[in-house]
């Protein structure tokens, strides 16, 4: 039988289950169960649990216990994760693995605490200073969430880089029939060449840092990033196609939108309007190809990209898709979720 | 089959365990189930609400426009939610602290005097439990057997409140 969990503490499980043995955070709505969960699970599996001064202080933790080696992660909501911006950026120069979540909230400022993905910018294309990227994930679902979860540690130690769950209030605060994997046996994973452990001395002393004083050293680290993204890129790139064969009307979203999205296209079709989705499941790296291949088809004329936002993703499914169609936005934004029956409402008045 | 339910009511009526016995009871019977409740500084003694999805195949959308049945716990949820229903739908009403009718004549209607048959059950915290009684009566998604079972598992460590709770879900299921 399956077990009924909440999207904030099936992901604390998830994690665990795929070896986090520490964790960093500072409490704020709509996550705070992820902590929670947290405190008491991770002191049952010899683990670390902190709750700190702040979301500077969170994510220096998580910077200094990966940099050692250690699987770790934090979690937060948006204007918490807006303060480990400066954190993310070193980590992702000193190339440190590590895990974070943002279930995000309406912004901008403190904003509100339902859900919204305003997010999106910050989350893909950088959100500190400097040239960098991580691993973007937006699952739909409690069961995707630990399908993702799960492996996250291993994706973000395969290429050295940070993976962030970018969910949304709603899908923290979801229950869902959930299938749990068996726990990963930490004691077999490979020890980290890198890592400042300990095991390092003298002349074989490893350094984790962020500070590259040279322009040409810092381009060639650079180089070797915009290298690795483009790897990423090549390898573990994911996107569901729904009833996208012979749609004409492609409805885009990722998240829980997608859920309401794929509603409505059971209801258009109904209507006898040839609907289908394509939804990303990484938001970085972005599926293009997908876009543009399916822009290409003769059957679509058009794309909806749907968002709660004023529109961030859109900009990517425009790069994407050449233009080769129209791209058209519906939106809703402050913490307000579209139906099913809004978007139908949409797109019949458009046609 | 799919059946979309709106649970509504103040904090403190038990509106969102009464929409977890029905996910429990949707995992306890192979079905799919989203369960998505209302969250923020309002819960407490405002309104409370959730949304809940139980479906033969795997659920798209947890968000409800229009649900096939809405459990009114209390007047301002009624007056809320009661446009919402999709036509030839239920509502259960709340009559203990609901004394307005349901205006709709294209929906069905079922009057339950909860909290009153709760303290008749030998436990006034069983409203919720009664007028879920009468959900698995009215919606014919689970059998009562199910619903007992789940009710048995999540009151575990209160065996004590066993026995009222099954007294209040017969009431409810019997009307």
């Amino acid at each position: 039988m399956k077990e009924l969990m909440k999207g904030n503490e099936a992901i604390a499980e998830a994690a665990i289950r795929g070896g986090c043995r520490a964790f960093f955070g500072y409490p704020i709505t709509p996550q705070n169960e992820i902590p929670e969960y947290m405190s008491w699970r991770l002191f049952e599996v010899g683990g670390t649990f902190v709750q700190a001064e702040s979301e500077v202080a969170s994510i220096n933790m998580i910077y200094g216990a990966c940099g050692a080696g250690a699987r770790a992660m934090t979690s937060s909501s948006s204007p918490g994760i807006s303060l480990m911006q400066e954190g993310i950026s070193y980590i992702c120069c000193a190339e440190i693995p590590c895990v974070l979540v943002n279930m995000v909230r309406g912004g901008p400022g403190l904003g509100g605490i339902q859900p919204a993905q305003g997010d999106y910018f910050q989350a893909t294309k950088g959100g500190g200073h400097g040239d960098y990227h991580m691993i973007v994930f937006g699952p739909q679902g409690v069961q995707e969430c630990v399908d993702l979860m799960y492996n996250a540690f291993d994706l973000a130690e395969k290429y050295r880089i940070p993976v962030m769950m970018l969910g949304d209030g709603m899908l923290g605060q979801i229950m869902e029939p959930v299938e749990l994997p068996p726990m990963k046996d930490v004691s077999k994973l490979e020890k980290k060449a890198w890592a400042t452990d300990g095991t390092g001395v003298g002349k074989n002393r490893r350094i984790v840092n962020s500070l590259l004083i040279e322009p040409d050293k810092l381009e060639a680290h650079i180089k070797h990033l915009e290298e690795k993204y483009a790897e990423i890129a090549k390898n573990e790139t994911l996107y569901e196609e729904y009833m996208t064969d012979d749609a004409e009307i492609v409805l885009t979203a990722y998240g829980t939108v997608a859920r309401i999205g794929k509603s409505a296209v059971h209801m258009l079709r109904e209507k006898g309007i040839k609907a289908g989705l394509l939804r990303p499941i990484t938001l970085y790296p972005f599926p293009s190809d997908a876009f543009l291949k399916t822009a290409q088809k003769d059957s679509v004329k058009k794309f909806v990209c749907m968002e709660l936002s004023s529109g961030q993703m859109i900009e990517d499914v425009k790069l994407a898709t050449h233009m080769l169609k129209p791209v058209e936005f519906f939106g809703r934004n402050g913490g307000n979720v579209m139906t099913p029956e809004d978007i139908v409402d949409f797109i019949t008045k458009e046609a | 089959m799919e059946n979309k339910i709106i649970i509504a009511g103040f904090g403190g009526q038990g509106v969102q365990s009464l929409g977890m016995f029905i996910a429990f009871a949707s995992i306890h019977d192979g079905k799919e189930v989203t369960f998505l409740p209302s969250y923020g500084p309002e819960m407490r003694g405002g309104t409370s609400n959730c949304s809940v999805v139980v479906s033969d195949k795997p659920v798209a959308s947890p968000i409800i426009a229009h649900p096939d049945m809405l459990i009114a716990m209390n007047k301002p949820s009624l007056y809320k939610f009661e446009n919402t229903v999709k036509p030839g739908g239920t509502i259960i009403v709340n009559s203990s602290l609901i004394e307005d009718k349901v205006k709709r004549t294209d929906v069905k209607v079922l009057y339950v005097d909860a909290n009153r048959l709760a303290v008749e059950a030998g436990n006034s915290r069983t409203a919720n439990i009664v007028v879920l009684g009468a959900y698995t009566k009215l919606s014919g998604v689970f059998t009562p057997e199910i619903m007992k079972a789940v009710i048995e598992k999540k009151f575990a460590k209160k065996p004590k409140v066993i026995p009222a709770n099954f007294t209040a879900f017969d009431l409810g299921y019997n009307l």
